[in-house]
């Protein structure tokens, strides 16, 4: 990927980003980030049902590869099932750790495939996807 | 001052390193003491009757004078070897606290303390019911008077950081000690970010307890001190038992400590980490503490003066007299900040630095912190300035 489109991307999603703000919707399941990282703290409220991921919202405070890549998630999952949750989560952490992955899939996610370069990084980009990993571990419980 | 003592700035010129608060640089000093230790003298310390036993052992106890000069404490039995601060914090609280309080009394500490000073006493907390409690801040800072209006009839221990790894101010730990003399209060102070940059007294200041980590003094990792005012220490229970700290023992359970401070210094201990911390208070004393203090003031004065020029950058501790500065850049979250200072050799820290209930108090929750050491330039500080003044390239470069 071109770097000046790279980086309009994430710019764009660091600082308008999609689906900011919390609900007060007891059908939301909450994560938040926190654990997974001392300094980003972020709350991603996922709203589940027969399988479909029907909507996310988030808010909170964390860098600028953390919070874009939160929201390119969030549009990349809603109206999605669980399966292709579940798809789209394999491949992204594929392309992260160098594996092979399907790039078709990805998207705008695309924007992070250099990310291995810059190791102390790689957290930040993973971030919105532990939290997805914990809720799908929620709801098959 | 003293570059040249520093191999890792010789070896990269570029390095700016503004992290001290975490951790500092080691002068060749304190290399060459520990391959001395490996190289010419290897032996367990306390155990042998050969020479490199024995002359572990004097290296070893020498260090505690060494020690006994840098916070002016008259007894060398007051001065246990540890892991670092969190390792004497810890046996602060659970060898001597928890046998100290009963249920309902009051430990007073504050919102911006360090974890290793406020997780030991919630653990406490649970276990035995005391009560653990906050000094309100004003503008961030410990007042004599608040700390007043906080002791109770309850109130048993005081526990707070001498200079705060948050902003770096200093609290008035001589007044607070006499206070506490006065109630019969203990008075534990985190040593962590005040005895590697100031003079400190124990007897003066009125401390009870005093925790400090070598790696934060130009010393290794793993090794540290906890000071401890001789009848408490005599009542301070092992938290660790083995070899090295008993006199005897049969098989019927019967045991018999060895005596201060031997008795708090379980296993081998980290005898090339004591050696190192030896070497490296050697160096500060040399150099001078005051010395030492003066140079960050005016190296912190200088940034801030430079920095209060770049108009998006906001500074929260500019009027604290120290080495540390807590800032942001307007509408960067900091650890963007640290990333992009990182591409330029600039290292700083970004975080809540492991003060995370001051968030509760303060509206920011995460800074950027600078912290000096006397190997620090007003050079590498207008390298920082030149580097935020162009800042608003700040994504190119992060993303
Ligand atoms: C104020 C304060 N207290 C305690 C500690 C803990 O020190 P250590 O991790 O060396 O035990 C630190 C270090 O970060 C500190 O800054």
């Amino acid at each position: 990927m071109d770097p000046n489109v790279r980086r309009q991307i994430l710019l764009d999603h660091y600082q308008n980003p999609s689906h900011h703000g919390l609900t007060e919707d007891p059908e939301y399941i909450k994560i938040n980030t926190n654990n997974e990282s001392c300094i980003d703290n972020l709350d991603i409220l996922y709203k589940i049902k027969d399988g479909v991921i029907e909507d996310i919202c988030f808010d909170g405070e964390a860098c600028a590869i953390s919070t874009s890549a939160t929201s390119i998630m969030i549009e990349k999952l809603i109206g999605k099932t669980v399966e292709e949750a579940k798809e789209l989560l394999k491949n992204y952490e594929a392309m992260i750790n160098e594996e092979s992955y399907d790039s078709e899939i990805l998207g705008e996610l695309n924007a992070y495939d250099e990310i291995y370069r810059q190791p102390n990084r790689k957290k930040c980009a993973l971030l919105p996807f532990e939290s997805l990993k914990k809720v799908l571990n929620q709801i098959e419980k | 001052m003293n570059r040249e003592d520093f191999t890792i700035l010789q070896q990269d010129p570029n390095l700016i390193y503004f992290d001290n608060s975490a951790t500092t640089l080691k002068p060749k000093k304190v290399l060459e003491k520990i391959t001395e230790y490996y190289n010419q003298y290897t032996a367990n310390a306390h155990r042998g009757d050969y020479d490199n036993s024995l002359r572990v052992d004097e290296e070893y106890e020498k260090v505690r004078e060494k020690v006994q000069k840098l916070i002016h404490n008259p007894s060398t039995k007051e001065i246990v070897f540890t892991s670092g601060a969190t390792d004497s914090l810890n046996m602060v609280v659970f060898g001597f606290m928890r046998y100290h309080l009963c249920p309902g009394e009051e430990v007073l500490i504050t919102k911006a303390e360090h974890a290793s000073n406020v997780l030991p006493w919630m653990r406490l907390k649970e276990e035995t019911q005391i009560e653990v409690n906050y000094i309100p801040l004003e503008n961030h800072q410990v007042t004599i008077e608040n700390v007043k209006k906080s002791i109770t009839p309850q109130t048993r221990v005081i526990s707070l950081a001498h200079v705060t790894n948050v902003l770096g101010d200093e609290r008035p730990i001589q007044e607070i000690g006499k206070l506490c003399k006065e109630r019969g209060i203990y008075l534990v102070v985190d040593g962590s970010q005040s005895v590697p940059h100031l003079p400190i007294d124990v007897q003066k200041l009125g401390i009870d307890f005093l925790a400090f980590s070598g790696h934060k003094m130009l010393g290794p990792t793993g090794v540290g001190v906890l000071y401890g005012r001789e009848d408490l220490l005599e009542q301070l229970v092992p938290t660790r038992l083995g070899g090295g700290m008993n006199a005897s023992f049969d098989s019927e359970g019967t045991v018999d400590y060895k005596s201060l401070p031997s008795r708090l210094e379980a296993g081998t201990p980290n005898i090339e980490g004591v050696l190192g911390m030896g070497a490296a208070i050697d160096y500060l004393l040399d150099v001078g503490l005051e010395t030492i203090h003066q140079h960050e003031i005016e190296l912190k004065k200088y940034a801030v003066e430079r920095l209060s020029q770049i108009p998006n950058l906001e500074l929260y501790n500019k009027d604290i007299e120290n080495g540390m500065i807590a800032f942001n850049i307007q509408g960067v979250f900091s650890q963007d900040t640290a990333v992009y200072l990182n591409h330029y050799h600039i290292c700083v820290r970004a975080g809540n630095h492991c003060a995370k209930i001051l968030k509760e108090d303060l509206n920011i929750k995460n800074t950027c912190r600078i912290s000096f050491y006397l190997y620090n330039t007003k050079e590498e500080i207008d390298e920082l300035v030149r580097v935020l003044e162009k800042s608003e390239d700040i994504f190119k470069v992060v993303l």
